[in-house]
C-alpha cells in the first residue's frame, strides 16, 4: 500500500544525521542510558586517581565488612575496598569495550567491505567462512584459544613483553602475567566478534556500490581501497555505528562470563565477572559482595542495550517505518 | 524431503570429522602438560604415566591410535584426572543431565518469548508492547551468572522455596532451568515480536483479512507460521547459547553436567576429556542444527529442497 | 438500484508530520452489473478508497473520520460499513464484497497451499466441510482457466507464475459469488497479455452474476475496455465522473484531459514525447483552501486560489457527468488532446 505515505525521496547527508539525532532524542530510554554509561566511566577512570585506597591493598585484619563510611560499598574476604575494585573492574569492561570492540571494528568492516565490494567469487568464499564460524560457539573456541596459549612461552607472550616493554622496562616480571592474560583475553575476543559486522557492511556495500557517486570517484581514478574505505564504508556508516553499539555489550558479557569461569581475568586484577564469581560463593554471608558487582554490570548492560536500540531506531532506515 | 534429510545428516561426517582433528592438534600442541601441576611427582613416575596414556608417542601416532580406538570401538579413552574412569562413563553420566537441562530451557524460552512477542506485535506502542519489550530487553542484558545468585538469594536462601543445588527432582530444576532459559527467552520474545510485525503488514495477511477471518484465525492460521520463521532459525544460535551459558549454571547450582566437567578439563588439561566433550558438543551443535534446517525447509514450501 | 453508495467519505493517516486527508469527501455509487473505472495517479488516494470500504487499512494509523458506506443487499436492507461492527465486517468480507489486491505475488500466502487458501473462505462462509469445500475450489480454479487445476490445488503459491496467481486470487474472491467486486489495480503487475484474459475474467463473472465491480487502476486503457463509468482521483477528491465514452472524448476538467495526453498510444507520432502532467500531486495535510490542482493546471483562474469548486453536472441530459472545475473553457483544454494537432510548450 503505497499511497498516502508517499513522501518526497529521502534527503540525504547532514540532513539524514539532524534527522537521527531528532528521533533519538525523543527516546527518553536511550537518553538516560547514555547518560548512565557517561557516569559509570567518568567514576571508573576517576575513583581511582582520587580515592586513598587502591584496589589491591588487602587488609586481612579488617576482613569483609559491610558498606561503611569509609568503604561506601564494604570490603571483601581479604578487606579490600570493594568500590576500588568494581571500578578497577569497570576500566577492564571500558578497555575491552573500547579494544575488543576496535578490533572487530575493524576486522569486520575490512572483511564485509571487501567482500561486498569485490563480489562474486571473492564474496562467495568470503561469507562462506563467516557463515560456517556463525554456527560455531565462539566462546568455546575463546575458551580454548585462552586455555592454551595464554602462557608465557608462546609469540604471543613474547609480543607482549616487547610492546609493554616500551612503556615498562620490567615487562617480563611474573607480576604483570594477569594483564599479559587481560590483554590476550581483549585480542581473542575481538578476533571473534565481528561477523555480525561483516555481513551488515557487506550488505550495505552491495546496495552502495553501483551508485553514481561511486562510479564517480572510480572515473577519477580511486583505487579499490580507496573507493571501498573512502567512500563505501563512510557512506554504511548509520548501521556500523548501530552495530558497534551493539557489540560493545557483548563483549563485555563475554569477558564477565569468562573471569566468572575464572578463564579470564585473574586476581589480583579485579573485572566485574571475577567480582560476582567471588560474591557468588559468599552470597548468603555477604550479600554485598554480588548485590553491587551484580547490579553494576547488569546496568551496564542494559543501559548498552536500550542505547542500541535507540540508535537502531534513529540509525537504521530499514525498521524505521515501525515506530 | 528424506532425501533433503538424508543428505543433510550426511553433509555433518566430514564437518565434524574435521572439528575433532583441530580440537585433537590444538590440545596438544599447546604448552603445559595434564601433570604439569604436580610438581612433586618424580620424573620416574612421569614417564610412567605418559607412557600410560601414551603421551610419548609422536603426536600423529596418538591421532591415529585415538582416532582408531573412537572410530572401531567408540571409546574415547581414559581420563587423566578421573582415576579409572573412562572419557565414556563421565560423558555417559554427565550429558543426560545436561540434555534435560537444555531441552526444559528450550521449551520454556518458547513457551515464555512467543506469547511475549506476539503480544507485543499485536499491540504494537501500547503500553503491553513497551511493557513485553522492557522485560525482554532486560532479560536479554541480565548474564546469567548474575540472575542466578540473585534468585537464589530470594526463592532458596530468603523464602525457602526451591532448593539451591544439585538436579534431583522437578523442585531442583525449576531455578537452574529458568536461568538458563531467561535470556534465550528474551531474544525469542524480540524476534518473534519483529517477525509477526513484518508478516502483519505483509499482503497476504491483508488477502486473509479481506476473506473475513477472524482476526484470531488471522493470527494463528496465516500470520504465525511466517512470523515464527526467524525464531526457528534462531533455534541454532540459540541453542549453542545455551550451551555455553550451561557452563555457568552447573558451576553454580552444582549440577553434575556436560559443563561442570569441560571448564574442570581446561583447567587440568586433561585432553581426552577436553576431545570427547568438544566432540559431544559438535554433535549437539551441528545436529541442532541441521534439525533448524530440516525444520525450516518444512515450514517454508519455498525452500528448495534440492540445493 | 446500487449495490454500493460512498457518500462524503473521508480517510485520514497519522503521520509523523501531522494528519494526512488520503479520501477528502468522495462520493460516488455503483449499481448491479455495472463496472465503475476509479482511475488516478499513485498518491491520488484510489486505493484508500477501495480499502476503506472493507475497512481494511492499518487501524489506528488510519482511520475513517467521516461520511458512510452503504452496501444494499437485494432485499433492500441497507449496512454502513463505516460503522459496521467487527462481527458485520467478517460476516460482508470475502462472502458479499470480495476484493483481488494489486500484487499476486505477495497476496497469496506463501506457507499455505492454494487449496487450503481457497478452501477456507467456503467452510468459513457456507459452512462447507473441507472435501466439499476442496471439490468446490478445484471447480472455481477450473472456471477461471487454470489447468490442471486438482493439482494446482496442492501446490504452494511460488509454484505458481504471476498470472496463474491472480486467477487464484480471482477465484477466491468469486468463490461466494459477491454482489460487489473490489478490484485494486488487478492487473498492474502483469504483463499486457495476460493483464487482457484477466479484465475478461472479470467482465465474464460481471455478465455471469450481475456482480457490480469496482476497477482501481491508474491505466486508463485498462478503464477504457471494461468501466461502464469513469470516475478520476486527484488529491482525495473524485474531480469528474461520468460515462467512459464521454471522459475519453469530452473531458471536463483539466486534470482528466491531462491524464487522457499521458497515455501513450499507438497513433502518437514517432519521435513525440508523451506529455507528463507538470509537477507533483499535493499531500493533503492541513485545511484545505481553493482548488488542490491550481499548480499544476494551465487554466487556472484567480478564483481557483480562494474557493474549493463545487460538484457540477456538465455534458448530455442525462449522462451524470459531474466535475469540480471552475474554468469552463472546455475548448482550449481539449485542444491539447492527442489527435488535435498541436503541441503545448509544456514542462517535462
Amino acid at each position: 500500500m503505497n499511497e498516502p505515505t508517499t513522501k518526497p525521496a529521502p534527503a540525504v547527508g547532514a540532513s539524514q544525521w539532524s534527522d537521527a539525532w531528532r528521533r533519538l532524542r525523543k527516546n527518553r530510554a536511550a537518553l538516560v542510558s547514555a547518560a548512565v554509561l557517561v557516569a559509570l566511566a567518568v567514576v571508573s577512570v576517576v575513583q581511582p586517581m582520587l580515592s586513598a585506597l587502591p584496589y589491591d591493598r588487602a587488609d586481612l585484619a579488617l576482613g569483609p565488612t559491610p558498606p561503611s563510611a569509609a568503604h561506601w560499598l564494604g570490603t571483601d574476604l581479604y578487606g579490600r575496598d570493594l568500590l576500588s575494585r568494581l571500578c578497577f573492574g569497570g576500566r577492564v569492561s571500558l578497555a575491552v569495550g573500547l579494544v575488543s570492540t576496535g578490533l572487530s571494528f575493524v576486522i569486520g568492516t575490512s572483511w564485509g567491505g571487501i567482500a561486498g565490494y569485490f563480489g562474486g567469487r571473492v564474496d562467495q568464499l568470503m561469507m562462506r567462512v563467516v557463515d560456517v564460524l556463525y554456527t560455531f560457539p565462539l566462546i568455546i573456541f575463546v575458551i580454548l584459544v585462552l586455555a592454551f596459549f595464554a602462557h608465557q612461552d608462546t609469540v604471543f607472550y613474547e609480543a607482549f613483553v616487547a610492546v609493554y616493554g616500551l612503556v615498562n622496562e620490567r615487562a617480563r616480571d611474573p607480576g604483570y602475567l594477569p594483564l599479559y592474560r587481560l590483554f590476550f583475553v581483549f585480542f581473542a575476543l575481538g578476533s571473534v566478534s565481528w561477523l555480525t559486522m561483516a555481513r551488515i557492511v557487506r550488505g550495505q556495500v552491495i546496495s552502495l556500490r553501483e551508485q553514481p557517486f561511486i562510479e564517480a570517484a572510480r572515473s577519477i581514478g580511486v583505487g579499490h581501497l580507496g573507493i571501498v574505505f573512502g567512500h563505501l564504508v563512510p557512506n554504511a556508516l548509520g548501521p556500523i555505528i548501530v552495530y558497534t553499539a551493539l557489540t560493545i555489550p557483548e563483549v563485555m558479557l563475554v569477558e564477565a562470563f569468562l573471569s566468572f569461569l575464572g578463564l579470564g581475568t585473574e586476581e589480583p586484577l579485579s573485572s566485574w565477572g571475577l567480582l560476582v564469581a567471588g560474591g557468588a560463593e559468599t552470597l548468603d554471608i555477604y550479600p554485598w559482595l554480588i548485590a553491587f558487582p551484580g547490579l553494576v554490570l547488569s546496568l551496564t548492560l542494559v543501559s548498552f542495550n536500550f542505547l542500541g536500540d535507540g540508535l537502531r531506531d534513529a540509525l537504521d532506515p530499514r525498521v524505521r517505518r515501525d515506530s | 524431503m528424506i532425501r533433503f534429510v538424508l543428505r543433510r545428516l550426511l553433509s555433518l561426517v566430514p564437518t565434524l570429522l574435521l572439528a575433532v582433528t583441530l580440537v585433537f592438534f590444538l590440545v596438544r600442541l599447546a604448552p603445559g602438560g595434564p601433570f604439569d601441576q604436580e610438581r612433586s611427582v618424580p620424573p620416574e613416575v612421569l614417564a610412567a604415566l605418559e607412557a600410560k596414556y601414551r603421551l610419548s608417542d609422536p603426536v600423529w601416532v596418538q591421532y591415529k591410535d585415538w582416532l582408531a580406538d573412537l572410530l572401531l570401538r567408540g571409546s574415547l579413552g581414559p581420563t587423566f584426572k578421573y582415576p579409572n574412569r573412562t572419557v565414556n562413563e563421565i560423558i555417559a553420566l554427565s550429558l543426560p543431565v545436561s540434555i534435560q537441562l537444555g531441552l526444559w530451557a528450550m521449551l520454556f524460552a518458547l513457551a515464555l518469548g512467543v506469547p511475549l512477542g506476539v503480544v507485543g506485535a499485536m499491540r504494537q506502542n501500547r503500553w503491553p508492547d513497551a511493557l513485553a519489550t522492557a522485560i525482554a530487553l532486560v532479560g536479554l542484558s541480565v548474564p546469567r551468572f548474575v540472575l542466578a545468585p540473585l534468585l537464589i538469594m530470594l526463592f532458596g536462601l530468603t523464602l525457602y522455596w526451591l532448593p539451591v543445588a544439585r538436579f534431583d527432582s522437578w523442585r531442583h530444576m525449576v531455578l537452574p532451568v529458568f536461568c538458563a532459559a531467561l535470556p534465550m527467552a528474551a531474544h525469542v520474545a524480540r524476534l518473534t515480536r519483529a517477525g509477526m510485525l513484518e508478516v502483519v503488514r505483509s499482503d497476504f495477511v491483508r488477502t486473509a483479512r479481506a476473506k473475513g477471518l477472524s482476526e484470531r484465525s488471522v493470527v494463528l492460521r496465516h500470520a504465525l507460521r511466517g512470523g515464527l520463521l526467524p525464531v526457528v532459525s534462531y533455534l541454532g544460535p540459540g541453542f549453542s547459547g545455551l550451551l555455553v551459558g550451561s557452563l555457568v549454571i552447573e558451576k553454580i547450582f552444582d549440577i553434575p553436567g556436560m559443563g561442570r566437567y569441560f571448564v574442570e578439563a581446561f583447567q587440568n588439561r586433561d585432553y581426552n576429556l577436553i576431545a570427547g566433550l568438544s566432540i559431544v558438543y559438535g554433535v549437539l551443535l551441528m545436529g541442532s542444527n541441521a534439525l533448524v534446517d530440516i525444520a525450516y525447509a518444512w515450514l517454508d514450501p519455498r525452500v528448495e529442497l534440492g540445493r | 438500484m446500487s449495490v454500493l453508495e460512498i457518500r462524503e467519505l473521508v480517510t485520514e493517516f497519522r503521520t509523523d508530520d501531522g494528519v494526512v486527508r488520503a479520501v477528502d469527501g468522495v462520493s460516488l455509487s455503483i449499481a448491479r452489473g455495472e463496472v465503475l473505472g476509479l482511475v488516478g495517479e499513485s498518491g491520488s488516494g484510489k486505493s484508500v478508497t477501495s480499502l476503506s470500504i472493507l475497512r481494511l487499512l492499518p487501524e489506528p494509523a488510519a482511520r475513517i473520520a467521516g461520511g458512510s458506506i452503504l452496501l444494499r443487499s437485494k432485499s433492500g436492507g441497507e449496512l454502513d460499513l463505516a460503522r459496521a461492527t467487527k462481527a458485520e465486517l467478517a460476516r460482508v468480507r470475502g462472502d458479499r464484497v470480495a476484493m483481488v489486491f494489486q500484487d499476486p505475488m505477495t497476496s497469496l500466502n506463501p506457507y499455505l497451499r492454494i487449496g487450503t487458501q481457497l478452501a477456507e473462505v467456503l467452510e468459513l462462509h457456507r459452512g462447507m466441510a473441507r472435501p466439499e469445500a476442496w471439490e468446490r475450489s478445484r471447480a472455481m480454479l477450473e472456471a477461471v482457466g487454470i489447468p490442471d487445476p486438482g493439482r494446482r490445488l496442492n501446490d504452494h503459491p511460488h509454484q505458481l507464475s504471476g498470472g496463474m496467481r491472480q486467477r487464484v486470487m480471482i477465484a477466491m474472491a468469486l468463490l461466494c459469488e459477491p454482489e460487489l467486486l473490489l478490484a485494486d489495480e488487478p492487473t498492474t503487475a502483469l504483463d499486457v497479455t495476460i493483464q487482457a484474459q484477466i479484465l475478461e475474467l472479470v467482465d465474464a463473472q460481471r455478465q455471469r452474476t450481475g456482480a457490480a465491480v469496482l476497477l482501481v487502476t491508474h491505466d486508463l486503457g485498462v478503464v477504457a475496455r471494461v468501466a461502464d463509468r469513469v470516475a478520476v482521483m486527484y488529491a482525495g477528491r473524485i474531480v469528474e465522473e461520468g460515462p467512459t465514452e464521454a471522459i475519453f472524448a469530452e473531458p471536463f476538467h483539466p486534470y482528466t484531459v491531462g491524464l487522457a495526453r499521458s497515455v501513450p498510444r499507438l497513433d502518437t507520432p514517432r519521435g513525440r514525447r508523451l506529455e507528463p502532467i507538470r509537477g507533483m500531486p499535493p499531500r493533503n495535510l492541513g485545511p484545505r483552501r481553493g482548488c488542490s490542482f491550481r499548480a499544476r493546471c494551465d487554466f487556472a483562474l484567480e478564483v481557483c486560489a480562494e474557493l474549493d469548486p463545487e460538484r457540477r453536472a456538465v455534458g448530455a441530459e442525462g449522462s451524470r457527468h459531474l466535475v469540480r472545475c471552475h474554468s469552463d473553457d472546455v475548448a482550449k483544454m481539449r485542444a491539447t488532446l492527442p489527435g488535435v494537432a498541436r503541441r503545448l510548450e509544456v514542462l517535462p
